[in-house]
């Protein structure tokens, strides 16, 4: 895993996430609008939760504002764990205000006291910034009492570190994380919006959708709408990794097609676009003027670009062997499917197959999407499914001809 | 079973059950759902598991357990649920929105099959070579779905090596399918918590604090998470071949002691509905296998009364009459050893309340090698005593070092119901056919005070019969319709109860008069007891009794390890639910009914054994030798 920090010598550019914010002033104008008209400004923005899920985050924060409970929570998710994604890393260190102001409005519109970073544990080099940013909040009356003279506004922020495991940051997981419990999900319903962190209602959102927030304050919900596709609105970070010249995090309106992404950074003999890191789908070059958007190839920002030297097999094998590990082990499809799905791999690359086996596989796939009692377990075969049918030439192929590993 | 706000269990595994709404009964607390195109009205938050079952829709299950919080985890059960992206699990999905469900379409029939030959997969053992042949979920789940295949293939090593280390359960983790039902059992219904799932992804299993054997970490021995296995992975440490040993050696006179829970139970072994008794039957079928002679618990368990009862009349009299600061009360039974282990490691602090009577098995283990074979003419060497308990924990129990006061070890082997029903059926005897008989003397048939010690409150129930009439010199059956104390049964977890003595005392019996001149000073006084099941509760009665709570001013409180008492024990057939224990209860309520003695101090063997043997009384000098036991402050770390 990458650990450098990315110095902020470069200046980034970007429509939203890094165009010009002034730490605070979202919160202001937040708390002059009132809570009704922040939730009002952030449904008109259609902004949807960019973890990868996707959920409107306007419905999220109304279901967990209007829950009746004296205590409620806004954690931020920062566990960015799933592979080929670092955006919210550079949104942290570079970006702090935007995050940490989101969560201050945040927590004013759903009516918290506590918001809470859960910090994956590989970012712990950034945990004493981060605490002294958060100090120098108290220090303006940013975080406290009477936020910005507004009585009875009390709200402070905590960083938690993460547990090291890639469940960790489904949101359900997260929450038994928090608790000191096992990372593992629990069962839905109630949500967390109801039933969250210590029971209480809690809002649970990614990095970038509470770094947006400030932005969709000062500049409208509208103007953030007028981005991007008509479902997929404002602006997207990608993480993009892999065969290509420039890698790095970009900030880019949703709706450009992969092809417009590998020619922004440079890729040459691109033979494959694994879109949504692991969990994702895996595009041949047949697919990629498709569109990066909620209503097409959605993704929380992974995106690994891979040459004509690379093996799909190989790829794929890294994916499930990913998979057979990180699965919490809770349910029967993910624990055990995706050891079956790895043995599928390893059974093509030895030779050792029927095509009969591999097509059970795949409907074994098919049942581990919707049996699986969380993300994790249902989008895990994500990859083995588009692998095996976008590559199959290569792949079925007995001459083996996809190229060196 | 449980509620939320009263468990251990992770969130991850808990059900979340949606709070009734106030307006239940009215509009609104029910909600109008379709099942299958068939429309229903349940109330709001019901799970569609039990929507289905309460309207004969069948859906498989494995995880789900109605004595257990909800894990939601194996997936078998799931459904489709109109406008859902994925199947929701039945088991673990509370309906709070007018949904449409479907419990077989292609889809749902193709996923719980994929489950089914994932978890065979993974599955090490053949069904032909296993203990739970025939009585098995995973095994019935199979069938059900027509598996006559290994579609994903089949290990052909076991993954986990055996721990064989307890006396009590045995853990072969290569048939586990990860339920976590053990896991559940352990921490939620029984407040232990010594099973957790470690480990991530294909290498999760279900461990014990750092992998450690069973014997060597703070399990109880209670087998209620044998009884919830839906597999083999967990099962009872297995005595039957060295007892067939026993029987098969003519040098050895071989006995056997029936506890009342196993005959309430051991039909069910036998395809027989939960509830028929079969006392009498056993004691042929016993004898029919090769024991020499069988007894009943309920002789020694009248005889815990006695011992048990006249103990707390001591340690009343010392803390009311004398003033003795040192006594400690509430007097706790002890004749639940699963219950004496959790005390030990949990409170051990307050093993001085545990009476210091044995339990019955281990009063009757005493007895046997003692007066018995002295009265038989056998070298008590010789003797091998063997008792059916419906209890895993019993194995444990007769294994403690101090339970050898005879000289020898007092009971050889602890067999549970299973087990005994087991070697009925390996001697080719179907045990509801056999004709009825009596036990052997000299112990005789017992009362039905010690016949109820099966259930919880039974002990309760028994010492008040006894206790009213010694001290109050009236018949129970004057303050109680037909003797029945009917506060002290049933299933709640914790029942309180006052007796208030009256002003009217009787005459001490001879057998107490060199302990007490009178019972003047107990007029007036009123009787507080109380009765607990499932260590999950007593968890809760010991935090009041050490804060000071209303059960530390209690005199007497029963406690039993399991839920339902014994008869709910780790030893009995599986499976196990409420209903089931509420008719093995019956049967015993019944039985007891059907006796002519119904009080301990009234039953005639044991007042000849005092007059033979035990000749200085209860809580006499032999007595105290043979009968009464002490205990060892164990702590929740082992070394
Ligand atoms: C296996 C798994 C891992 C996840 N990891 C993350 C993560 O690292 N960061 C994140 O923000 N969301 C992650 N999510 C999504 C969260 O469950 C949740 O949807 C998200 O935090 C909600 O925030 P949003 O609405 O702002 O996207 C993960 C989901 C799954 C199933
Ligand atoms: S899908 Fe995988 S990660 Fe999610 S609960 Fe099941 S085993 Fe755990
Ligand atoms: S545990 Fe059940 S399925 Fe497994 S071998 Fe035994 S009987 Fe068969
Ligand atoms: S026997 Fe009782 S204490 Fe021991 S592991 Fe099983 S449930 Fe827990
Ligand atoms: S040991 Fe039995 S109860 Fe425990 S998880 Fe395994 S199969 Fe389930
Ligand atoms: S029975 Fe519902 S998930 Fe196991």
């Amino acid at each position: 895993m990458e650990t450098t920090v990315i110095s902020k010598a470069t200046k980034r550019t970007g429509p939203v996430l890094f165009a010009d914010y002034k730490r605070g002033d979202g919160i202001k104008k937040a708390l002059q609008m009132g809570r009704d008209n922040v939730l009002l400004e952030v449904r008109e923005s259609k902004l949807k939760g960019r973890g990868g899920a996707g959920f409107p985050t306007a419905t999220k924060w109304m279901l967990t504002a209007a829950a009746t409970c004296p205590e409620k929570f806004l954690v931020c998710n920062a566990d960015e764990g799933e592979p080929g994604t670092f955006k919210d890393r550079v949104l942290l260190l570079e970006y702090p205000e935007l995050v940490f102001d989101g969560m201050v409005i945040g927590g004013y519109t759903i009516g918290a006291k506590q918001g809470i970073v859960y910090l994956r544990g590989e970012y712990e080099y950034m945990l004493k910034s981060l605490e002294d940013y958060l100090e120098q909040m108290r220090k303006d009356n940013l975080l406290g009492k009477n936020i910005l003279g507004v009585e009875g506004f009390d709200y402070d922020i905590t960083i938690r570190l993460g547990a090291g495991a890639y469940i960790c940051g489904e949101e359900t997981a997260l929450i038994e994380s928090l608790e000191g419990h096992r990372g593992e999900s629990r069962n839905r319903p109630p949500y967390p919006v109801n039933t969250g962190y210590n029971g209480r209602p809690t809002s649970v959102n990614n990095v970038e959708t509470l770094a947006s927030i400030p932005h969709i304050m000062m500049r409208g919900g509208e103007w953030f709408a007028t981005m991007g596709t008509d479902k997929s609105t404002g602006s997207k970070l990608f993480s993009i990794s892999g065969d290509c010249g420039k890698p790095g995090v970009y900030e880019l309106r949703w709706g450009a097609t992969i092809r417009d992404i590998l020619k922004l950074v440079d890729a040459q003999d691109t033979k494959a676009v694994q879109v949504g890191g692991a969990s994702g789908v895996c595009l041949p070059e047949s697919q990629f003027d498709r569109q990066l958007s909620y209503e097409d190839t959605s993704t929380g920002g992974s995106i690994m670009i891979f040459n004509k030297n690379r093996n799909m097999l190989s790829i794929l094998k890294n994916f499930m062997e990913f998979f057979v590990e990180e699965s919490c082990g809770q349910c029967t499809p993910c624990r055990i499917g995706n050891v079956k799905l790895l043995e599928g791999v390893e059974m093509i690359e030895k030779n050792e197959f029927t095509f009969e086996y591999i097509r059970n596989l795949k409907e074994l796939g098919k049942t581990m999407q919707i049996a699986s009692k969380c993300g994790l377990g249902q989008s895990s075969p994500n990859s083995f499914i588009s692998i095996l049918e976008n590559f199959k030439d290569e792949i079925f192929n007995t001459n083996r001809n996809g190229g060196s590993k | 079973m449980s509620t939320e706000k009263d468990t251990r269990a992770p969130k991850a595994q808990q059900s979340h059950t949606i709070k009734k709404p106030e307006t239940e009964g009215t509009i609104g607390g029910t909600i109008s759902i379709e099942i299958n195109e068939k429309k229903l009205t349940v109330p709001l938050g019901t799970t569609i598991l039990d929507a289905c079952k309460q309207n004969q829709i069948h859906v498989p299950t494995l995880c789900h357990h109605d004595d257990l919080c909800i894990a939601g985890v194996c997936r078998v059960c799931v459904v489709e649920v109109e406008g859902m992206r994925t199947l929701q699990a039945s088991c673990a999905f509370p309906i709070t929105a007018p949904i449409k469900v479907k419990t077989s379409t292609p889809e749902v029939r193709k996923a719980r099959r994929h489950i089914i030959d994932l978890m065979l997969s993974e599955h090490y053992g053949e069904c032909y070579s296993c203990i739970r042949n025939g009585n098995c979920e995973l095994q019935s789940l199979a069938k059900e779905y027509g598996v006559d295949g290994y579609t994903f293939g089949h290990v052909d090593k076991p993954t986990y090596e055996i721990d064989n280390s307890s006396y009590s359960v045995i853990r072969d983790m290569s048939k586990c399918i990860l339920c976590k039902r053990c896991v559940r059992t352990c921490i939620d219904l029984q407040e232990v918590g010594v099973l957790e799932a470690i480990d991530r992804g294909d290498k999760t299993h279900i461990s014990t604090f750092l992998d450690k054997p069973l014997a060597d970490v703070i399990c109880i021995n209670c087998g209620q998470c044998i009884n919830r296995c839906p597999t083999a992975a967990l099962r009872a440490n297995d005595p039957s071949d060295e007892i067939w040993n026993a029987i098969d050696d003519p040098k050895k006179h071989v006995v056997i002691q029936t506890a009342p829970s196993p005959r309430a139970a051991i039909g069910e072994e036998f395809g027989l509905e939960a509830g028929n008794s079969m006392t009498y039957q056993l004691n042929t079928a016993l004898k029919r296998i090769g024991f020499d002679a069988v007894f009943d618990t309920n002789f020694t368990a009248d005889l815990t009364i006695m011992e048990e009862g006249t103990e707390l009349l001591i340690r009343l009299k010392k803390a009311l009459v004398d003033k003795d600061a040192s006594v400690k009360l509430p007097q706790f039974t002890s004749c639940s050893p699963g219950w004496v282990k959790y005390l030990e490691h949990f409170y051990p602090e307050y093993i001085d309340n545990l009476s210091s009577a044995k339990s019955p098995q281990q009063m009757f283990g005493a007895l046997i090698k003692t007066y018995y074979a002295e009265k038989i003419g056998v070298d008590p060497a010789d003797v091998v005593s063997v008792a059916v308990m419906p209890c895993s924990a019993k194995k444990f129990e007769c294994n403690r070092p101090e339970m050898t006061d005879s000289g020898f070890k007092d009971v050889d082997f602890g067999l549970t119901t299973r087990e005994a029903a087991k070697m009925i059926k390996e001697a080719g005897i179907y045990l509801p056919e056999m004709p009825k008989t009596h036990f052997d003397s000299p112990f005789g048939d017992a009362s039905g005070a010690g016949l109820i010690f099966g259930a919880t409150g039974g002990v309760m129930e028994a010492a008040i019969r006894t206790v009213v009439e010694l001290v109050l010199g009236v018949k129970v059956e004057d303050l109680f319709e037909q003797g029945n104390i009917i506060p002290v049964r049933g299933f709640e977890g914790i029942k309180y109860v006052e007796l208030p003595l009256g002003d009217k005392v009787g005459p001490v019996p001879d057998i107490l008069k060199s302990l007490v001149p009178n019972w003047d000073w107990l007029k007036g006084a009123t009787l507080k007891v109380a009765v607990v099941h499932g260590t999950a509760n007593a968890k809760k009665v010991m935090d009041d009794i050490k804060a000071g709570g209303k059960f530390s001013e209690c005199h007497f409180i029963e406690f039993m390890a399991c839920p339902g008492g014994c008869l709910g024990g780790g030893g009995q057939p599986i499976p196990t639910t409420l209903e089931i224990r509420q008719k093995r209860a019956k049967a015993i309520y019944d039985e007891d009914m059907s006796l002519d003695v119904r009080k301990s101090h009234e039953n005639k063997h044991v007042l000849k054994i005092y007059e033979e043997f035990l000749k200085d009384g209860p809580c006499g000098h032999l007595s105290h030798k043979l009968l009464h036991t002490h205990y060892t402050k164990r702590g929740k770390y082992m070394a």
